[in-house]
């Protein structure tokens, strides 16, 4: 790896302890690297996972969250739901083929100045091992990358992975805890399904192709490529080109959505 | 009581987390607030705090937004570096002149920056790090300081002249001298907090004599991460982290022979804490806890103590240390003590000796000047009737000033003593205060953005490293930026007035500051360009010095290269700011109490006091719940039956107080200041706040017999027959911790032992040649009702104690009641033949909880009690707001300490019911009915309960989230979990957070 490689790395950190402990490492002036471009947000529940794959598809080298201690949460809960989304993140960034090792979640007290810088320096350097984003080369873990963004905007995704902690801890509906094994196979079914799908819809926008082309480039059997497209089809946002000959081609419909 | 109106003022003396949150109370409420602190910053014993039990929350981070909140708090005036000298006048009109020592320092030029601390030559020992680090001769206490303001100490101080040199901002004036400051305040509140132990008083442990023997607080400094070894536990003889570490309690208190017989409340929690945290720090110390009886009597604590015993593995050993000897060649420590009554010795590589309370050094000067009575033990006398009333009318107290207490307490004590200090004022509420007036707002809906930048200096703290002028001459070149410039200092007050021209000169409609911190400076800033007729949200901060310059001082050129991007992510933002609201929500002045026993009538009557409305419920026919039960305190000349008839014909006859008895609470609907509420009664009301003090009950044991033999009855039960002296025989034992600290029930009920003591005491005085017998596990008489445990030995009581899991046995033989245990410490077994077994049974929540709960969107405890906002800084207060909570409701506690909590729920609530309009957070949360189609997904993720599914206003048969901007806090977490994409957060918007993302990404063009 090139020894001159700078990461680019985007940050968010919560206003009230994160950002507070970014700030008390200043004042206590621990030097760290400078590659770290911090968005402050009020509660590290507010990013979203989609934003945190945008940053990389738009060819970020990684991005680091950061929040206040579990338990410390300003906001009495909000961590324990970024916890829940950022294994969301990793899952998607690892279905889009890059190492999930590129987004790091850290709780970084207000009085952890000196932590904080060694959290991003530490973070700095594994980037640097792990060295530039594939992005930037190949167009193709690009449209990967999109295909995991909009999968985790999807109405299914959001819903699943907001309802989790909530599940994990406490009844549900019926008065029963939900075996947590189960919860979990399920995201993880659901997080494949909207990804495959949405990346589907990604590689059908610019030309039609088949189930096999498909199958080819995602590399996903025919088979399940065949049950997203059905199930695509039947929330109108793919449609079948009649083909000349036996392998139909579908495209997706821009127009509309979920 | 003076002449005349009552000056709407208070003084709180003493800036720690009781004097902040008294004047924050206070302050809230329409008075003016001078916040008196000896030292140069506020933040008192809390800021040193590394973690807090039992939550081992991170103590800095929960005190700096209060300390934030009181520093630019416009109704407070901090008055630090300051003592009381004089007191004339009377309540409702003291004069009090104070002495303030100069700073040698301008406050208002000092920016707080730190280059005059990093130049000066002197170092001195750190007294906030405990003499663990050095400081320098100029400096402030902590980083967080509030204010943050450089002093110069001018016993350390050699008069070089560096720091005036080296001060950008002019701030330094050597020829300052001390000043006189006068203020008239209606009320004072003392809140000076306690002095720790000088543990060289114990020679034995050989602190100051042995290295590695340290004290708890030195130890505290030591867990901190801005301690001297930043977080990791080393021996301050030779840098080794120690593997066995030893605490010793009770280091100066329950000990007769130093003259503190008082327990210090606090310090087996903290060493648990101490041991856990330690631990955590590095896996494989070894820490081992030396006390007498384990005192974790709080809410929740001994749920923190079985898992510190269990899967933390900490070592307890019930034993006073006698000796502590070094090792003069490994500088390990030798301990000599007694377990069983075998003697021991066990080599420990480091020692702390948690060191008690004492009164504050400036307690007997304070009472001299201000004329009100110290007790015997030398803190402020109060009684369990007024616990935060001094002797002198006016005048309140809160904090570890009165008794030695922890911080869920005292800060209930605080908002409680603001409350009593605002009874005496209250009809002068907002004559002391002026709220600010701004020009009207200029309407920039139709305009294109005009963005000026302001890039700071900071002295050298950022042009030092980053390029400025190059900085700002990139910002000229981002788009919609029309005006950008520098400044040496821009938050300098020159440099406001400058802001404000330049505003209006270049019809900006944005500004961007990029200089230091948003949460420290933000509201700086905003209040300008509100002066400059701009609503303050159309401001955002690029933050190039603390996080930037500042840590990257030796890489001039990519800092400049970084401070460029945060200003283009940053301006990206501004482009899209819009103006936001403050929506207002009107406050009926009345308040729901629920419950009628000592904390609802205490609060109902202070408010009534402060001419509002009351509506208070009560189940039972009459008032007076629990305390009707109860007829022996700890406390000498006090009857409670008189007492509790006294503050019935009082609350009776208050026309302030509408009582509904024998009813209950059918339903409540509504939201902060304006809830409505139906009773079983039929009768309804509206209300702006609601105050839930239902109390608890006592456990009905199914052990011991009990209900198979009158001889067995409960503590109260055997309370209502002493008092009518309707009491037979002379052999009594006490069983202790009924249904407490068991598996099935594992927190302690707090009241059982002291309550113990003063009916054993009843009986001894009755019958002095009765036979008491208690039998118990740990004693826990904390504070200053360890008098009455040696009282009650005095007396001639007998004290057997059984282990843990070895529970006394009774059984019934021939109409005789027989009961066996065994003693632990010699494993001797006792037989009894009471006449009287009185088992000191539990307390157990209010079953109506799960109704009342729900009603009001508010959480319960495993054991069914309620559970407040936060255990450390919010002990009154729900999440829910508006909705507040006092007395055993919130856990098993003494009459005194329900009282202060019912008077901290009136100060909490005080601060919304008077307020004509409640003001509403502007980076609210809104939904786009357009998209939201009511899933319901954000509902349960907010924990203020700010959403509910209604209906649609367009179309009734579809629903859709509906925000109560009221409550809502402004977190975004509805934001980040809905899944249609229809909610966003104002101030926060995805666009904003995408633009200041791609704008962070865009590949510069230079």
């Amino acid at each position: 790896m090139a020894e001159d490689f700078e990461p680019k790395i985007v940050g968010f950190l919560c206003n009230w302890c994160s950002y507070a402990g970014a700030d008390l490492c200043g004042v206590s002036r621990y030097q760290y690297p400078t590659n770290i471009r911090v968005v402050r947000v009020m509660c590290s529940t507010r990013i979203s996972p989609h934003m945190v794959l945008r940053i990389l598809r738009e060819g970020a080298d990684g991005v680091i969250l950061g929040g206040c201690h579990i338990g410390d949460c300003h906001y009495i809960s909000g961590n324990y739901y970024t916890e829940r989304r950022f294994e969301m993140m990793e899952k998607m960034i690892e279905l889009a083929g890059l190492e999930p090792e590129r987004i790091r979640l850290e709780w970084v007290s207000a009085s952890e100045g000196e932590r904080f810088s060694k959290v991003v320096s530490d973070f700095v350097s594994q980037i640097k091992k792990l060295g530039p984003s594939p992005v930037r080369n190949k167009p193709e873990v690009a449209k990967k990358l999109e295909g995991a963004e909009n999968a985790s905007k999807s109405f299914r995704m959001k819903a699943l992975v907001s309802k989790e902690y909530n599940l994990l801890t406490k009844e549900n509906v019926y008065e029963e805890m939900l075996d947590p094994e189960r919860l979990r196979n399920l995201i993880e079914q659901a997080a494949n399904d909207e990804y495959e799908r949405s990346l589907i819809l990604t590689l059908t926008q610019d030309k039609s192709l088949s189930v096999k082309d498909l199958s080819k480039i995602i590399d996903v059997p025919t088979d399940r490529v065949l049950e997203h497209i059905v199930a695509l089809r039947q929330k109108n946002l793919i449609a079948m080109e009649h083909p000349d000959g036996f392998t139909p081609t579908y495209h997706a419909i821009i127009i509309g959505g979920e | 009581m003076a002449e005349g109106k009552p000056v709407g003022s208070v003084m709180v003396v003493g800036g720690g987390v009781s004097g902040i949150q008294s004047a924050l109370d206070l302050a809230d409420s329409g008075y003016k607030v001078y916040l008196v602190d000896r030292r140069p910053s506020i933040g008192g014993t809390m800021a040193q705090l590394d973690k807090t039990f039992p939550t081992n929350d991170c103590s800095m981070c929960i005190l700096a937004p209060k300390l934030v909140a009181c520093g630019r708090h416009h109704n407070i005036e901090l008055i630090t570096n300051a003592e009381v000298s004089i007191v004339d006048g009377d309540a409702g009109n003291f004069r009090v002149t104070l002495k303030k020592k100069a700073l040698m320092v301008n406050p208002d030029k000092c920016t707080g920056c730190g280059t005059c601390a990093q130049k000066c030559p002197v170092e001195v020992a750190d007294e906030y790090n405990e003499a663990t680090k050095k400081r320098k001769a100029i400096y402030v206490q902590y980083a967080q300081a509030v204010p943050l303001v450089y002093g110069i100490d001018q016993e350390a101080c050699i008069g070089c002249g560096i720091c005036m040199n080296e001060c950008r901002a002019g701030s330094i004036e050597y020829d300052q001298v001390e000043t006189i400051v006068e203020i008239n305040a209606g009320s004072i509140i003392l809140s000076p907090g306690f002095d720790e132990f000088d543990p060289t008083l114990k020679p034995e442990y050989g602190y100051g004599r042995f290295k590695n023997v340290v004290s708890s607080i030195e130890f505290e400094r030591q867990l901190s991460a801005t301690g001297p070894y930043f977080g990791t536990v080393l021996r301050p003889s030779d840098g080794d982290i120690p593997k066995k570490i030893a605490f010793i309690q009770c280091v100066g208190s329950r000990d007769k022979k130093i003259g503190n017989e008082y327990c210090s409340s606090v310090c087996c929690m903290y060493s648990i804490k101490e041991a856990i945290i330690a631990k955590e720090h590095t896996a494989g110390v070894e820490p081992a806890i030396f006390y007498m009886d384990m005192r974790a009597f709080g809410k929740q604590f001994e749920e923190y103590y079985n898992k510190a015993k269990g899967e933390q593995g900490i070592r307890f050993i019930r034993s006073r240390v006698a000796s502590v000897s070094e090792d003069p060649k490994t500088k390990d420590l030798i301990l000599k003590y007694v377990e069983k009554e075998e003697p021991k010795e066990e080599v420990f590589n480091m020692v702390v000796l948690a060191v008690g309370f004492r009164p504050p050094m400036s307690s007997s000067a304070l009472s001299k000047v201000l004329k009100f009575n110290l007790n015997t033990d030398g803190f402020c006398d109060t009684k369990i009737f007024s616990p935060v009333d001094t002797t002198r009318a006016g005048i309140y107290v809160s904090g570890a000033y009165s008794a030695p207490k922890d911080i869920p307490m005292t800060v209930a004590e605080a908002s409680g003593a603001a409350a009593r200090a605002g009874s005496v004022i209250s009809k002068s509420r907002g004559t002391m205060v002026t709220p600010k007036e701004f020009p009207p707002e200029k309407d920039i809906s139709a305009e294109e953005p005009r963005i000026g930048v302001f890039v700071c200096h900071c002295g050298i703290n950022i042009g030092g490293v980053v390029d400025v002028p190059a900085v700002t001459e990139y910002a000229k070149t981002l788009p919609n930026v029309k005006f950008a410039t520098n400044n040496l200092y821009t938050c300098s007050q020159d440099t406001q007035e400058k802001i404000k021209e330049i505003v209006e000169e270049h019809k900006l409609n944005r500004v961007l500051v990029a200089s230091c911190t948003p949460r420290t400076h933000e509201p700086l800033f905003q209040n300008t360009i509100r002066e400059a007729g701009l609503n303050p949200y159309l401001f955002e901060m690029a933050n190039i010095r603390d996080q930037c310059s500042w840590i990257h001082m030796h890489e001039p050129e990519k800092a400049t290269e970084k401070a460029k991007d945060l200003i283009r992510m940053s301006v990206a933002k501004a482009a899209l700011l819009e103006p936001l609201e403050k929506l207002e929500i009107p406050v009926n002045p009345s308040a729901l109490v629920i419950g009628g026993g000592i904390a609802g009538m205490t609060a109902a009557l202070e408010l009534a006091r402060q001419d509002f409305q009351v509506y208070l419920v009560e189940k039972e026919k009459e008032l007076g719940g629990m305390l009707k039960l109860l007829h022996f305190m700890p406390e000498k000349g006090t009857d409670p039956q008189q007492m509790l008839k006294k503050l019935v014909s009082e609350v009776e006859a208050n026309q302030k107080i509408k009582i509904f008895k024998g009813t209950t609470v059918m339903n409540i609907d509504g939201y902060v200041g304006n809830f409505k509420t139906k009773l079983g009664s039929g009768d309804e009301f509206e209300h702006g706040v609601v105050i839930v003090a239902s109390g608890a009950m006592e456990h009905k044991p199914r052990e011991f017999l009990y209900g198979h033999d009158d001889k067995v009855m409960t503590l109260l039960e055997f309370e209502q027959k002493l008092a009518k002296g309707d009491v037979k025989g002379d052999n009594f034992v006490f069983i202790q911790c009924v249904g407490s600290r068991s598996e099935e029930y594992p927190n302690c009920s707090r009241v059982c032992c002291t309550s113990t003591m003063t009916n054993a005491i009843k009986i001894m005085e009755k019958n002095p040649s009765a036979n008491v017998y208690v039998l118990y596990r740990d004693i826990r008489t904390y504070g200053f009702r360890e008098k009455w445990y040696l009282e009650a030995a005095d007396k001639g009581v007998k004290f057997i104690r059984f282990a843990d899991g070895d529970k006394p046995k009774v059984e019934h033989h021939d109409g005789k009641i027989t009961v066996h245990v065994k003693e632990d410490d010699t494993d001797t077994t006792f037989l009894f033949h009471p006449d009287n077994l009185i088992l000191a049974s539990g307390t157990r929540c209010n079953p109506d909880n799960e109704t009342i709960g729900p009603m009001l969107k508010v959480p319960l405890t495993k054991d069914g009690f309620y559970l407040e906002t936060h255990m450390k800084l919010r002990p009154v207060d729900f999440a829910t707001e508006g909705v507040f909570l006092a007395g055993t409701a919130h856990g098993p506690k003494f009459v005194d300490e329900s009282i202060s909590q019912a008077l901290g729920a009136v100060a909490r609530a005080i601060t919304i019911l008077s307020k004509d309009m409640l003001e509403a957070e502007g980076i609210v949360a809104v939904v786009d009915e357009d998209i939201c189609d009511g899933c319901g997904i954000c509902q349960p993720i907010c924990e203020y309960k700010a959403i509910e599914i209604g209906p649609h206003p367009k179309d009734p048969e579809k629903k859709f989230a509906v925000i109560n901007i009221g409550l809502c806090k402004g977190c975004g977490a509805c934001v980040g979990a809905c899944p249609a994409g229809a909610l966003s957060q104002k101030g926060f918007t995805d666009d904003q957070i995408v633009a200041m993302i791609d704008a962070a990404l865009e590949e510069e063009v230079k």
